[in-house]
């Protein structure tokens, strides 16, 4: 059993299929890619996931308990963060406040009123929001907008902010997309480092195949919004079906 | 000191400062000189100042900090008012009641209301409440005629129980609003050569209030609570997807503010006890929006400005006609006088309108941050200045807004 079980998902978007019986099950402490040509549903399938959409059937199993009807917010609560495309953060909050909000968020659940206590009294929060800033390198960029930030130390305090969370699952949907190539190295390091530093699961979706193939123990390939194959790195390189979808043609003999 | 950091402590003691000082710095010219009509510094006048700024202040908590722009805030302030006058028909005179029953009514009012309109966001939830706010007028305005007495305005009567009260005075009159026997009307004036300066109870009431509810705005802006309403503002989604949920937390905002409101119309029935349903119109909820953008929305103190420079421009300018002009001018040739005259008369008088729309455009072009952003560059321009003057390091010490 992995810790996410996806059996039988099927979503329509009116005469368009999405998803066709999409099955899939991603071990526990894995890094497990999720590869695909444009149009193949992986971004449909990450927003069955996380709430955004509720497929028309199947199930969706995170630790043996479904994430199918419960809001964003639910399911995070359950473990689950996701790193978008774009980093989606708190553009005009400084970077120490957008930190604090994910150690806020895990201490105090999904809706406390604590209108009278200052932030500067939550030291246990504000200590943990600045070991996360130090263990991230952003420590000496803590009273910066987070808006005036390069599109790396964005990537890299959205990634920081899921892990504030403790998730046991971070689902990440293309990290590298519109990165330099030394940006992407770097975000390739981390990412590393975060899965030699803590007991996670990672979901990635990414079309960069060199960070692919650096990260990933595990790759599922989308084609059409079925699976197409799924296997170990060393074994999708080379394989038929994979070169068949990503350049859109059988090679005819 | 008081919960707050150096800095914003330093700031509730200024406003308490002006609050206090008001009756002398808001009358700076001799009674009879010609410049006396420029004073606000008059009882009627200096409640509405704080009074709105009370308004404003709640108003901020929702636009400003959590980005929910209400066009519908003035239905609070008549709920608390009509609630208010209630109370002095049927209770007693005290205020105290008044105020806590507007405030509660009206916080009820806003859960109602905020928990329909923050369905939807942006321009979505500007139109329902102003739609909200248009209903209530109307069913102030007529059909809820039993309740609000229609278009005459809901007052106080001879015939009232007041059952802790009287019902009477003992000469036959309509008995005063007071705070346990202090009448708010009751007004001290102090001569001092030709100045008169006016020191009245219930300007002084408000204005504890106010401060009051300035602090609580403060602690509100810097606890986690605070966080979260600006997180809202700057990224909804990527609140939902750390785990909070946004929709109790603007809905919060909504009646924290709605009650803020409430508050300030209990306040105006308490000064002078009569609601009318032309303050829930949506122009008296227009009238918020401009206070708070106006003077800085976001900022703690913005509102506050805002508040006071458009109730003295209601107040003043609009006081100023004709024939006060052509003594100003008087010293002009005849032609000339009465060109001046005709030209600046469209801008006084009636039509301070015309002035304050010029200035809120000046305003929001040029000052985006409102007026709080003006007096931060002004102040920065001459922190700059004598930076260059004394180089030795003293002047580094201001950290980046």
């Amino acid at each position: 059993m992995g810790i996410l079980e996806i059996k039988n998902v099927n979503k329509r978007f009116g005469g368009l299929k999405a998803l066709t019986d999409v099955n899939l099950s991603v071990a526990e402490n894995t890094v497990h890619a999720i590869i695909g040509p444009n149009g193949a549903g992986k971004s449909t399938l990450l927003n069955c996931l996380v709430g955004k959409l509720i497929p028309d059937t199947g199930s969706v199993m995170f630790d043996g308990q479904s994430v199918l009807g419960r809001t964003p917010y639910e399911i995070n609560q359950m473990g689950i963060s996701r790193v978008f495309q774009t980093p989606e953060i708190f553009g005009e909050l400084t970077v120490m406040e957008n930190m604090m909000i994910p150690c806020f968020a895990k201490r105090d659940g999904s809706f406390e009123l604590n209108a009278i206590t200052s932030i500067a009294s939550q030291k246990d929060v504000r200590e943990k929001a600045e070991h996360m800033l130090e263990s991230m390198n952003l420590a000496e960029k803590r009273n910066m907008h987070a808006a005036s930030m390069s599109r790396g130390d964005k990537r890299r305090l959205e990634i920081a902010m899921c892990l504030a969370q403790e998730p046991r699952l971070l689902l990440l949907d293309e990290p590298t997309a519109g990165m330099a190539r030394a940006d992407t190295n770097n975000t390739i390091d981390l990412l590393k480092q975060i899965k030699a530093e803590r007991d996670i699961t990672i979901a990635i979706i990414e079309h960069d195949m060199h960070v692919v193939f650096s990260l990933a123990e595990r790759i599922t390939v989308l084609a059409q919004g079925t699976p197409l194959v799924e296997d170990i790195p060393a074994n999708i390189k080379g394989h038929p079906k994979v070169r068949e979808a990503y350049l859109g043609e059988t090679q005819v003999a | 000191m008081l919960g707050l950091d150096k800095k914003d402590f330093t700031l509730l003691l200024v406003v308490a400062a002006l609050v206090l000082l008001a009756p002398f710095i808001l009358n700076p010219f001799p009674a009879d000189s010609a410049m006396a009509q420029f004073n606000a510094g008059y009882p009627d006048l200096m409640q509405r100042f704080v009074i709105f700024g009370i308004f404003a202040i709640g108003f901020n908590i929702l636009f400003g900090l959590t980005g929910y722009l209400s066009f519908g805030h003035a239905a609070f302030l008549g709920v608390g008012s009509y609630s208010a006058v209630w109370m002095f028909k049927l209770l007693s005179m005290n205020v105290i009641p008044a105020i806590i029953l507007a405030v509660i009514v009206s916080g009820v009012f806003a859960l109602v209301i905020g928990f329909v309109s923050l369905r939807r966001t942006g321009i979505y939830f500007s139109i329902l409440t102003l739609a909200f706010a248009q209903m209530s007028f109307n069913l102030a305005y007529s059909v809820l005629t039993p309740i609000t007495n229609g278009e005459t305005g809901l007052q106080i009567t001879l015939n009232d129980p007041r059952i802790l009260g009287v019902s009477a005075t003992a000469e036959g009159g309509i008995p005063v609003t007071n705070l346990f026997g202090l009448e708010m009307r009751g007004t001290e004036v102090l001569n001092i050569g030709p100045w008169a300066f006016q020191f009245n109870n219930g300007y002084y009431l408000c204005g504890v209030i106010m401060l009051i509810a300035f602090y609580i705005s403060i602690r509100i802006f810097r606890s986690p609570f605070g966080l979260m309403l600006r997180a809202i503002k700057a990224n909804k989604t990527r609140l939902n997807y750390t785990g909070l949920n946004t929709r109790p937390y603007a809905l919060a905002a909504f009646v924290i503010s709605g009650m803020y409101a409430g508050l300030a119309g209990g306040l105006l029935a308490s000064m002078d006890p009569l609601a009318g349903a032309e303050r829930m119109q949506w122009t008296a909820s227009g009238e918020v929006v401009l206070m708070t953008i106006l003077g800085g929305a976001g900022t703690l103190i913005g509102p506050v400005v805002g508040a006071g420079f458009i109730k003295y421009f209601e107040n003043i300018f609009s006081k100023i006609n004709e024939s006060v002009l052509h003594g100003w001018f008087s010293f002009l040739p005849e032609g000339m006088e009465n060109g001046v005259v005709w030209v600046t008369e469209h801008f006084v008088g009636p039509g301070w309108h015309l002035t304050l729309g010029l200035l809120f455009m000046l305003v929001v072009t040029f000052l985006p941050g409102g007026l709080v952003e003006g007096g931060q560059k002004l102040a920065g321009l001459f922190r700059r200045k004598s930076k260059s003057e004394a180089p030795d390091g003293a002047a580094q010490k201001h950290p980046a807004e």
